[in-house]
């Protein structure tokens, strides 16, 4: 296979187009009397490109062009959702009564952002079978830790504060250990048996066992990371509640269970929604995300703050012409507190209060099965070339094992790497963990069978040059703007910072 | 529905494909009792209808295009130019993941890098993540870096009350597990005091500059102080100030952390925004985020990749001194175009407009029977107002001329009840400050 690329110069970087005296923006003069700058606190450099508008345009279209995006094509990454995002939801975000809504607004004065707080609150709620929903975590990670926290001082406050051991399946995403650790609680990690359920026994044995006054709780994902509905859940949910503990249900992949099921009502305690996930608010190139948590009765009081609550009901008089109640902030009473600064990521909350709108309840429904429909279509006609190493129905996602039959040297990174030459982009690699060379594939509802029919046929064909052409895959890709990155040398030899901006003194 | 396109023979012929009859046998694996519940929620809406509601609860809220915004407090009224919501809604960016793939993404690994590298250059430090969710989790995740660059050896954590407030209970929340003590923001400590809460024991102290009420300190010799006892000064910095005034890196930070929204980023009524992060590079394998550096492909071409993954959580898992994962990759590409668009004069200017424009303000108002202003230390876009009469009645008034008003200090300092923090941008036009005087004239 030769290689398409030509000598391609890619786009210098934006210090590189620097020109002294340049300036991208035309700005105002000063219409007040210039006063004397305090000298002794000046800075004397300020090492920033100088560049003109039009360049700054040509630069950042151009790197956007490097780009994949879900706008181009079939984004199938298992674990990310990677589905349309609604253009209106843009055109709402930038309405100025949102976008220009100072954050410490008089509550008077926010009464529109307020009162879509208070719906999308409910609507998550009721999505997931909750009795509260708070809107403050800036993303799932976040909302995890909220979860978390929550848990833990759940049991500080019964007098259990020795509870200090939280389960997690070694299929977790790794973000669910990692947050067991930031709340400075224990991980014990639960293995999976060979339907890739979590092994119920070793469960059962860890609730009895002599660490049952420690449990504090379990995180578990469902459907599971493998795209799997846990089949076991409600004898897991009981045998950590029979040992005290509360379980923590990872919603990242809720797009598997719109009005399928509800976890609150299988007995989770508290979960986490990706708004940025099943509710379609845009990735942005790795964020803005956002993580509200739900919980139960007992988990209320403990939600991270503020959430929105009505102040003062709508006048029952109709004649007085109010009939709308009054919103405000509250904290929770005994809140773990305040995860960031001002109120959660407003943007995405008003992004998938516009996602829920146009879909309503049915909508929804529609969301989950065609997301599932989808999955489940791709992974019967791939099971002819790859294998699928839980050859059951799934959820809304997949794994597949990228390795070919007697093509050792083949893995699933080259699969992967070498799916960019037929325009899509690659599955998640290497995760879960438990497989062997694990291909995450998440396909979602809003592709259609003639996208999917080209995936296959790329998966297919990618299968048949391992056997015919190995080094085609080993090579790939061959049409990106780069080939294979040099990660070694990237985390050597530093270079974080280009040289124009770094500063003249040492620091 | 249009966000999911199937026609009815495409869905049947899926269904065939994979065996099945129906939809619902997708769905068997789920316990029976609880299988398909209903969801009381709204009927569907078309398109013309969201957006006819969404303009509707938009207005029911009182924005900067229809008053005089005199707010600030940790959310600055800034000037966007054009260019950056342009370059923002490419959906070659702002629908495209974490480059994960660095051979399709280095539209978003370039623009990263460019984004770091210009945080070095405002901070004067020489290496940067690629954010954190807001300037409140940076300032959070620091202590971490700090704990940990001490070993984990020292207890003791010193923030400066003139810290933000909501800052300061995140990073509570974020530490509440923790055996160390967070001292030094009960009272109303100025430096001397925080310099001799230092000892053996303190792995962070902690400033903003300009601090919360809006007044720019050097803090040359808090970082010396800091150093000699081994502990990391974090430099909690407005980056809108870092254009007029010295670098926190050259009096000495050892990290600089704060809220990126100043630079090409709406209001938005709190997010998202943009927590941004710079250090030093030695301490770079201990910090939290990713990190996007530069390398070559294998045809020799430079490009760039996310780098030192082993830090992070979905690799490290347990032992990671941090969870995040999705970060604010968006907002720091609007950050890094309005950086690319001012450049080092255009960012200047609006420095100096801010700072004119907020002398003459405070000057005029300082004059008024009844109101004072602490000129005695120099202040950037915001100011500390003492009022005749508390700040919600004023507020009150303003906004009925159409003025929101300046920040009731006096919600979390015990000490300035009737204090306003007034804050004044280039979006303040004389006019419009000259009528704010007017009023608060009014009111005495």
């Amino acid at each position: 296979m030769s290689d398409t690329r030509a000598a391609q110069a890619l786009q210098p970087l934006i210090y590189e187009l620097s020109a002294p005296g340049r300036m991208g923006v035309n700005l105002p003069g000063c219409d007040v009397p210039e006063v004397p700058l305090p000298q002794s606190l000046l800075r004397e450099q300020l090492p920033l490109p100088e560049v003109g508008e039009v360049q700054v345009v040509r630069h950042f279209v151009k790197l956007s062009k490097l780009n994949y995006s879900i706008d181009q094509g079939l984004y199938p990454l298992g674990s990310c959702t990677m589905k349309y995002n609604p253009k209106v939801n843009e055109d709402a975000a930038r309405l100025p009564g949102f976008a220009q809504l100072h954050p410490l607004t008089d509550e008077s004065g926010a009464q529109g952002a307020l009162m879509l707080m208070h719906e999308l609150q409910g609507w998550l709620g009721e999505i997931s079978g909750f009795d509260a929903v708070s809107l403050a975590p800036a993303a799932g990670a976040q909302g995890e830790f909220a979860g978390i926290l929550m848990i833990r001082q759940y049991h500080v406050d019964r007098g259990e504060s020795q509870r200090d051991i939280i389960l997690v399946p070694n299929s977790a995403h790794g973000t669910n250990p990692a947050t067991v650790t930031m709340a400075r609680m224990e991980v014990r990690e639960l293995p999976a048996n060979d339907q890739g359920n979590v092994d119920l026994a070793a469960l059962q044995a860890a609730c009895t066992g002599p660490l049952r006054d420690r449990i504090a709780g379990m995180m578990v994902t469902v459907p599971s990371t493998l795209g799997l509905f846990e089949e076991t859940i409600l004898d897991c949910i009981e045998a950590v509640h029979d040992a005290g503990g509360l379980m923590y249900m990872d919603g990242a992949n809720m797009n598997a269970l719109m009005a399928v099921v509800k976890p609150g009502n299988l007995g989770f305690d508290v979960m986490h929604y990706n708004l940025h996930k099943t509710f379609s608010t845009p990735h942005g190139g790795g964020g803005p995300g956002s993580g509200a948590v739900g919980v139960n009765a007992k988990l209320k009081p403990y939600l991270p703050g503020p959430i929105v609550d009505i102040v003062e009901e709508a006048p029952t008089d109709a004649a007085a012409g109010e009939d709308a109640p009054l919103y405000g902030f509250v904290m929770p009473e005994r809140s773990i507190g305040r995860m960031k600064a001002f109120h959660g990521n407003f943007g995405m909350h008003l992004r998938a209060y516009a996602y829920i709108r146009a879909y309503g309840s049915s909508g929804l429904r529609d969301v989950t099965r065609y997301a599932v429909l989808n999955a489940n279509y791709l992974r019967a006609r791939l099971m002819a070339s790859y294998k699928v190493p839980y050859p059951r129905i799934c959820g809304h996602e997949f794994v597949l094992e990228g390795h070919i039959d007697g093509v050792d040297e083949v893995h699933a990174l080259d699969i992967s790497k070498r799916l960019m030459d037929y325009g899509f982009h690659p599955p998640t690699n290497y995760f879960p963990l438990i497989v062997p060379e694990a291909l995450l594939i998440e396909p979602t509802e809003t592709e259609t069978k003639a996208d999917l029919d080209a995936f296959i046929a790329a998966m297919e064909s990618i299968a048949q040059e391992a056997r015919d052409e190995p080094q085609t895959l080993l090579n790939a890709p061959h049409t990106t703007p780069v080939s294979r990155l040099d990660e070694v040398r990237a985390a050597k030899q530093l270079v974080l910072c280009c040289a124009p901006a770094l500063p003249v003194h040492a620091p | 529905m249009s966000y999911i396109p199937h026609t009815p023979s495409e869905t049947e012929n899926m269904l065939d494909s994979i065996g099945l009859q129906s939809f619902d046998e997708l769905f068997a694996a789920v316990p029976a009792q609880h299988r398909f519940p209903t969801l009381d929620l709204p009927a569907p809406m078309s398109e013309m209808e969201i957006a006819a509601e969404m303009l509707a609860i938009s207005e029911a809220n009182d924005h900067a295009q229809d008053f005089a915004l005199f707010r600030g407090a940790g959310a600055y009224h800034h000037f966007i130019p054009s260019v950056v919501n342009h370059m923002l809604l490419r959906g070659e960016f702002y629908t495209a993941y974490t480059p994960y793939q660095p051979e399709i993404s280095q539209g978003t690994l370039q623009a990263t890098y460019e984004y770091q590298s210009m945080m070095c250059a405002l901070t004067g430090m020489d290496a940067a993540n690629a954010s954190h969710y807001d300037g409140a989790t940076s300032l959070a995740e620091a202590l971490t870096v700090a704990l940990e660059v001490t070993r984990n050896r020292r207890k003791k954590a010193i923030l400066s009350h003139a810290i933000h407030p909501q800052y300061r209970q995140v990073l509570r929340t974020y530490h509440q597990g923790r055996d160390i003590r967070i001292i030094g923001d009960r009272g109303r400590g100025e430096f001397p005091e925080l310099l001799e809460m230092l000892d053996d024991n303190t792995a962070m102290l902690a400033v903003q500059y300009p601090n919360f009420f809006g007044q720019v300190e050097d803090l040359t010799e808090l970082a010396q102080a800091t150093r000699a006892c081994g502990a990391l000064l974090v430099v909690v910095a407005n980056p809108m100030a870092l254009s007029l005034f010295k670098s926190p890196g050259e009096m000495g930070a050892d990290i600089v952390v704060g809220e990126g929204q100043p630079m090409g980023i709406p209001l938005g009524f709190g997010g998202p925004y943009l927590g941004y992060f710079a250090t030093r590079q030695k301490y770079v394998r201990k910090i939290a985020g990713r990190v996007i550096g530069e390398s070559r492909d294998g045809r020799g071409q430079r490009a760039f990749v996310m780098t030192l993954r082993p830090r992070e959580q979905d690799i490290k898992r347990e032992r990671a001194t941090s969870n995040i994962c999705t970060n604010q990759g968006l907002m720091a590409l609007a950050a890094s175009i309005y950086m690319a668009l001012m450049g080092k004069n255009g960012l200047r200017r609006i420095g100096e407009l801010n700072y004119h424009k907020a002398q003459y303000a405070a000057a005029k108002i300082n004059q008024l029977d009844g109101y004072t202003v602490d000129m005695n230390k120099p202040f950037f876009n915001e100011f500390v107002l003492q009022c005749p009469q508390p700040v919600a009645t004023i507020n009150a008034a303003l906004l009925e001329q159409g003025i929101i008003g300046g920040y009731d200090l006096g919600q979390h300092y015990f000490h300035l009840e009737n204090h306003m923090l007034l804050c004044v941008t280039e979006m303040n036009e004389r006019a419009e400050i000259d009528r704010l005087v007017e009023l608060l004239g009014e009111i005495s």
